[in-house]
């Protein structure tokens, strides 16, 4: 493999990595908030034993999100120069900006919430959970606000072979920032809401402090109720904005070759890239003109059409971003969405009818989500970043030149190996641990004594 | 003052701040394993920035943040050009946080001794390595005409960079030696108060071989003359203070002297490279500098603005969550598991 390749795999490693702990910290750190605020208005012991169970689990995971994430900070420079000069006057203003406005919140409350139990009044003490919680949804905001530049640059100007700021506000406010977000952090509650659900589903199978365990199963599929229905209409938002700023990622999300009118909707297809075919197909007529444009006679353009016209505009060139992956990732966040949906209302259901804690078949595929939640979102973030291939930023600058020309093939062997092994062994001990204190349930509490002074 | 040089000082206030208080968690992540005598030591030593370290590191982050926004081509070339070494960086730092967190979780014996290397291997690295790295960026590295380092990695570990790495790692565990006495109680605090005064002497011959030198190796502090001026006088002062504070007992003080060398002591360092942000041994016209490193004035604005005002607001409640652990760390308050 040659650099580019190698510093391509290495950061859809550590990215993909760092998108499993992020998506459940964002759900997770509103439940916890969630619970203390239960424990604070109702004084019931149960949401107090609840807060620090979920909250130990937290804090192990939310560990993990920070450490991954300052790999992010620094990896567009180390591997990524280029890239860097080219967008740094855009692109590092909300990487600034998160760090100022989100992260020293995330840290420094989260160490005020975790040591400071007997420190802080009651309020105080819940107020810094709330804004460890709204700091991490702030952080993935700022986030995206980058990323969707990425995939719809406005608001700039070339200058000298570098993309200047133009206008701010209009950066603020890109089209593509205000459908990804919601549909981002929903997307996180879900997760968050699936890993509330599901644990509590195990303790309840276990018929461990069921009693408690059944409070936060209802709170949380409240939460992953709303949250699966709006991340299903923010999708639909996402994806008719798709059609308009990056048709070729739409084409290939459907396989769609030619272009059609109307067009249907591809249920299964084998794709075939080097013959551009897709073969042995099932399509839903009519369902893509309504998923494109929201009605049943529109147009849909094919990835043909669409390449012969970029090539008019930037020279000859494949700009197809690999199909087939692409796809099928869209199939498979799609129809865990559904999947997510489904279960939550059945669970609402059971519990309208009384049956939440004694319905065995419930309560094992709650458990089964929790892992299907990640697979979700790491399928939505290939169709959203592997789409947009071979664009590094959409239509402005290849992935190919945005590499760095100083760093070569065997240093960059040493840190994607360095960096998968370590991520590795950390995601084992991550995952026993939550385990372990996942298995051990809720401590005991009284009311009034604090007993973990110093939890280090 | 222009837009730039603004930016240039936020940065180095950044990274400065983020050697002073990262600076003194280091040191105790170092000296953990050496002046506790039983686990019970350990975990208080932990505690002592438990609330603490992430915070701290932050400012790492927006250090890092804040150079990509304001001047993309400096964080570029220089995290391109330190590649391998950053790279050892960012390890170090995933273990240690990853240490701190863990640690008291399980009881085992061995999952506490992992713990305990990868906190102190994971203070000792960077404390190491980013003395290194500034002290390269300082002589002057192997830039090209198109901004990018061409160097090897056997280039940044150049004997007097090395000398660099050692004067941060002594310095930054020296200060976290006064810090844990200033945390600690009893037996743990005449430890480290010893080790705090046994140190004082190996770390100044340190410091001083290392500026001595610093007049032969560097281009950068020419201007200086003999006699080096007002900021690296305030650094050597800082330093000799600290004798004298430790030695009347005032640990509080020789805390405030250690922070001012290093706050002095980094300052002279930036006030040398102003206004190049990466000075190239190749050729004076391949320097990196803070008006052709620099993102647009707009950008620029921006940043200003917001930094303006988040950063009094940052410094306010960091401030505060210090003042809320303002009690020392003791034996009995941790738990027995």
């Amino acid at each position: 493999m040659e650099a580019l390749e190698l510093a391509r795999w290495q950061f859809g490693i550590t990215t993909v990595y760092h998108f499993i702990f992020v998506p459940l910290t964002l759900g997770l750190s509103v439940l916890v908030a969630i619970l203390q605020t239960f424990y604070y208005r109702t004084g019931d012991i149960h949401y107090k034993m609840l807060t620090k169970y979920f909250g130990k689990l937290f804090v192990i995971i939310f560990t993990l999100g920070i450490v991954t994430g300052i790999v992010q900070e620094f990896q567009f420079g180390m591997n990524w120069s280029e890239y860097s000069r080219f967008v740094g006057d855009i692109f590092g203003i909300p990487l600034a900006i998160e760090a100022l406005t989100a992260f020293f919140i995330e840290s420094t409350f989260l160490g005020l919430w975790i040591f400071g139990w007997t420190r802080l009044p009651k309020a105080v003490h819940l107020a810094c959970i709330w804004l460890v919680a709204i700091a991490s949804n702030l952080s993935a905001v700022w986030i995206l606000m980058a990323n969707s530049w990425m995939q719809v640059p406005v608001g700039y100007e070339l200058v000298g072979g570098r993309a200047e700021l133009a206008d701010f506000i209009a950066i603020l406010l890109n089209e593509r920032l205000l459908v990804q977000m919601p549909h981002t952090i929903l997307g996180g509650f879900i997760t968050g809401g699936m890993f509330v659900l599901g644990l509590s589903a195990w303790m309840i199978i276990r018929n461990q402090q069921a009693e408690i365990f059944l409070k936060s199963a209802k709170i949380a599929l409240v939460f992953t109720a709303v949250a699966s229905l709006l991340t299903a209409t923010t999708g639909h938002d996402q994806a008719q904005e798709t059609v308009k700023t990056q048709p070729m990622k739409m084409a290939a999300m459907e396989g769609l070759w030619e272009t059609e009118q109307p067009a249907g909707f591809s249920l299964f297809a084998i794709i075939n890239q080097q013959e551009g075919t897709s073969s042995r197909e099932i399509r839903l007529p009519y369902m893509l003109s309504v998923l494109a444009h929201n009605n049943v006679t529109s147009e849909v353009r094919g990835m043909n059409d669409i390449q012969a016209e970029m090539e008019e505009i930037h020279g000859p060139g494949d700009y197809l971003p690999p199909v087939a992956i692409v796809y099928w990732s869209f199939r498979i966040m799609v129809g865990l969405g559904v999947l997510f949906i489904i279960v939550a209302f059945w669970g609402l259901w059971l519990w309208w009818k009384g049956k939440l804690q004694d319905h065995g078949l419930f309560l094992k595929t709650s458990i089964v989500m929790i892992f299907l939640t990640f697979l979700a979102n790491t399928a939505g973030w290939m169709v959203a970043e592997m789409g947009r291939q071979p664009w590094v930023v959409y239509e402005l600058l290849l992935t190919a030149d945005g590499v760095s020309p100083s760093v070569f093939k065997n240093s960059i062997w040493i840190t994607m190996i360095g960096f998968t092994f370590v991520y590795g062994v950390l995601a084992v001990a991550a995952f026993y641990l939550v385990w372990y204190f996942g298995k051990q349930g809720a401590h005991e509490e009284e009311e009034g004594v604090e007993t973990n002074l110093h939890t280090y | 003052m222009d837009l730039q040089t603004f930016w240039f000082i936020l940065i180095a206030v950044l990274f400065i701040g983020y050697f002073f208080l990262e600076g003194f968690d280091f040191g105790v992540g170092i000296l953990m394993p050496f002046v506790s005598k039983d686990e019970v030591d350990r975990r208080v030593t932990i505690n002592t920035i438990g609330p603490f370290w992430d915070a701290n590191e932050v400012w790492l982050i927006t250090a890092g943040g804040a150079m990509f926004a304001a001047f993309p081509h400096w964080y570029a070339t220089l995290f391109s050009g330190f590649y391998l070494p950053l790279f050892l960086i960012l390890l170090a730092l995933i273990v240690r946080a990853v240490g701190f967190e863990f640690r008291s979780k399980m009881k085992e014996r061995w999952w506490r001794l992992t713990a305990d290397h990868f906190i102190f291997w994971g203070s000792v690295l960077p404390a190491f390595l980013w003395g290194v790295a500034f002290t390269n960026i300082v002589i002057g590295l192997p830039i090209g005409e198109d901004m990018n380092f061409t160097g090897t990695l056997p280039a940044l570990l150049n004997p007097y960079a090395l000398l660099g790495g050692l004067v941060s790692l002594v310095m930054f565990t020296l200060h976290g030696a006064i810090f844990l006495s200033l945390r600690t109680t009893d037996e743990l605090k005449a430890r480290v108060e010893k080790t705090a005064k046994l140190m004082w002497i190996p770390v100044g011959v340190i410091l001083l071989t290392f500026a001595l030198l610093g007049y032969r190796q560097t281009i950068l502090f020419e201007e200086f003359g003999i006699i080096p001026g007002t900021l690296p006088m305030i650094a050597i002062v800082s330093f000799l203070a600290v004798i004298v504070f430790m030695n009347i007992n005032r640990f509080g003080y020789a805390f405030a002297a250690t922070g001012a060398t290093i706050v002095f002591g980094s300052l002279v360092v930036f006030q040398g490279m102003f206004p190049l942000v990466m000075p190239s041994s190749l050729d004076p016209d391949f320097h990196l500098t803070i008006y052709n490193a620099s993102s647009s004035d707009l950008t620029l604005t921006i940043m200003s603005v917001l930094a303006i005002i988040f950063v009094p607001i940052i410094l306010a409640y960091q401030g505060w969550s210090y003042w809320v652990f303002r009690e020392r760390v003791t034996r009995d308050a941790i738990p027995r598991s």
